[in-house]
């Protein structure tokens, strides 16, 4: 056998002067968004939805609670794009605020539910047992009470208004988000690298927050997409039924429910807020997909 | 003479499981000397990481050390607390573990992860840290350490991830670094050269090095000693030339003949060790090596043997020792290494067959 040098290392890799894509998994996931177009399409409806939401914040077409600029039961006119409501206010005006009133419930529920549900989930996940038990059987006890009955017995102990509305919506649907969080935690604390950074001395909140949350991060976004268009539906339901935020707010549940009560004279006050709502819906979850299939590492091409 | 820096007294480690209480570590004793390389070898599963998990109290639930002292530097690790420990891990005794792709987050950059064991710690100056990064992922000899430091721990080959998780734990410049099988998970020549980088490290840092593996001749390679380890107690120790060259203990006289070298007779046939490890729940009487020896006597099913010197800075826990199967039992020229061929005993009417499985070979043993 010739006696052949083992190639010292750096020699090996000394001529490495290509150009290495910094690719992370963050970068890898958002190329495979892009490629969604169905996810991408409800990425610039939302967008574009929030700017709605946003300029509805200084300018309506009309002042959203001004009765009668508009002949009342009205249809779309030129003036009046989408018509007026029984009280004659202009319909694209109430829309426009109602946008604003749907993505802050689902923003503001999704982002307490995130909150709570990430620290439950990763207490429980990290520390196992007693702590896990306690945690896990509060989750099962929320998950046994009906979402409707905890928000209506909120609704009208604590009474009508949009805060409650939120707290009564993050009380309902936190568990999920928790439940994930401590599935996660508890398949991620057994790898090796947390037991590497523990063996390196590092703390238990640097290991929860700095190895093991990181990690989740994809899945936890994905369901966290799925609570906005579950708080949403769930806040134009209780303004339907007349037990969410108080009128004269003009919310996408409330103006379907006025709307129902003249469908027959003017189909299009139900007609509209309900298009909106579907499409957002929509919207929501076809980016809440887009976003599982581009984060998930089993379908990666 | 010198203090050990690292003093292991009768350390036990037990698993209560459902099954029964494992007892994967039992009465395990030894010492290292400040800059020593010491190897631990044994099959898988004789309790060679539980020892090393427990020296730094990571033994996780249902597992539990349950007797002895370790004493480092002066003080018995099993008697800190939480905090204590904490700080001793990675700083004075740092860990490199079996499989560098595993061992490393995937979202963190390599240069965070290696200066996050120095920020969990303050014996690295704050300011000193991001360029003590770049320098040891130099002295690990990582090419072009500057731009890889800030690379995704994919974007690194098997070989440079071990050397990155090498710089990981000599970050702090800890006393005692422990390698747990820091090359089974790569190819050959890599494994040269993660073993010449561990043995420049030991030179230039001092740093003594426990190195837990079953290949034997990665221990020839790196350690100035050797233990033993067979179901959960070391059987043989001692320094590696004089345990290769004369074996007392009949596990590590199997365990050198099953392993292929290039010196031997063409006509010798590779020996395996019949048989598996014992249950360590449920283990056997006396001697734990006496269902596969082929060496065994009466007196191996009754007493647990004592180790005890057996030649010079050699010790043996063998009622038999080699040195006796060689004269009287024919150890130079067998060739049926089941158990107790050599001896010829069979206790209690069993038939000599009757408790095999199918036989570990040095396969099982070097993968």
């Amino acid at each position: 056998m010739a006696v052949v040098a083992a190639p010292r290392a750096d020699q090996e890799f000394a001529s490495s002067t290509l150009v290495r894509e910094q690719a992370s998994l963050w970068r890898d996931g958002l190329r495979r968004l892009r490629r969604n177009r169905l996810a991408l399409i409800s990425a610039v409806y939302l967008i574009l939805l929030g700017l709605v939401a946003i300029v509805a914040l200084f300018w309506t077409p009309y002042p959203t609670s001004a009765i009668g600029v508009a002949q009342i039961y009205s249809g779309p006119s030129g003036s009046h794009l989408l018509g007026a409501d029984e009280l004659g206010r202009d319909l694209l005006s109430r829309l426009m605020a109602g946008a604003q009133i749907s993505l802050s419930v689902g923003l503001l529920s999704a982002a307490i539910v995130l909150g709570i549900g990430v620290v439950v989930g990763l207490t429980a996940g990290y520390f196992r047992g007693w702590v896990d038990g306690i945690i896990s059987t509060v989750i099962n006890i929320f998950y046994g009470i009906p979402a409707l009955l905890v928000a209506l017995l909120m609704v009208t102990v604590l009474g009508r208004s949009f805060t409650n509305v939120v707290i009564a919506i993050s009380a309902t649907v936190w568990m999920d988000v928790a439940r994930l969080v401590r599935g996660q935690t508890l398949s991620l604390r057994e790898r090796e690298y947390v037991e590497a950074a523990r063996a390196s001395g590092a703390r238990s909140g640097k290991i929860l927050f700095g190895h093991i949350l990181p990690n989740a991060l994809g899945p936890i976004i994905v369901a966290v997409t799925f609570v906005i268009p579950s708080a949403i539906l769930f806040e134009a339901f209780l303004s339907y039924l007349g037990v969410g935020i108080p009128p004269p707010t003009p919310t996408w549940g409330a103006i379907a429910s006025e709307g129902v009560q003249a469908l027959r004279l003017s189909p299009h006050i139900l007609l509209f807020p309900s298009i909106a709502l579907s499409l957002t819906l929509l919207a929501f979850n076809f980016l809440g997909d887009g976003l599982r299939d581009a984060f998930d590492p089993r379908q990666k091409r | 003479m010198t203090q050990p820096v690292l003093e292991v007294r009768d350390l036990s480690t037990h698993f209560f499981t459902d099954d029964g209480e494992v007892k994967a570590v039992r009465g395990v004793s030894f010492e290292v000397m400040p800059g020593e390389t010491v190897g631990i070898v044994g099959e898988s599963g004789c309790g060679k990481s539980v020892t090393a998990m427990s020296l730094l109290g990571l033994v996780q639930r249902p597992g539990k050390v349950v007797h002895g002292e370790i004493m480092f530097k002066g003080q018995d690790l099993l008697k800190l607390n939480k905090e204590e420990l904490r700080n001793i891990r990675g700083r004075d005794i740092a860990m490199i573990f079996q499989d560098p792709l595993s061992s490393l987050n995937p979202v963190l950059r390599i240069g965070f992860q290696i200066d996050e064991a120095m920020r969990s710690h303050d014996k690295i100056p704050k300011d000193d840290i991001s360029q003590r990064g770049i320098d040891l992922l130099k002295q690990v000899r990582v090419p072009d350490a500057v731009h890889r430091i800030k690379d995704f721990p994919h974007q690194f080959s098997g070989g440079m991830r071990q050397r990155a998780m090498i710089a990981m734990g000599l970050s702090n410049k800890p006393d005692l670094l422990i390698a747990d099988e820091p090359t089974t998970a790569l190819d050959v020549t890599v494994q040269a050269q993660i073993l010449e980088l561990l043995r420049d490290l030991n030179e230039q840092t001092g740093a003594a090095i426990i190195l837990i593996t079953h290949n034997l001749g990665i221990v020839a390679g790196l350690c100035r000693r050797v233990l033993v380890m067979y179901a959960g107690e070391i059987v043989e120790e001692g320094p590696v030339e004089q345990i290769f060259e004369s074996p007392q203990h009949p596990y590590t006289w199997s365990l050198l003949r099953s392993v292929p070298r290039i010196d031997s007779n063409r006509q010798d046939r590779l020996l395996s060790i019949e048989g598996l490890p014992p249950d360590l729940i449920d283990l056997p009487v006396g001697c734990k090596f006496n269902p596969r020896c082929p060496f065994r006597i009466e007196r191996c099913f009754n007493e647990p043997p004592v180790i005890e010197n057996v030649a010079d800075a050699q010790r043996a826990a063998c009622w038999v020792t080699m040195t006796r199967a060689y004269d009287e039992m024919n150890a130079a020229t067998i060739t049926d290494t089941s158990p107790g061929a050599a001896s010829g005993v069979h206790p209690r009417g069993r038939r000599p067959a009757a408790d095999l499985t199918p036989a570990a070979t040095a396969e099982t043993l070097s993968d």
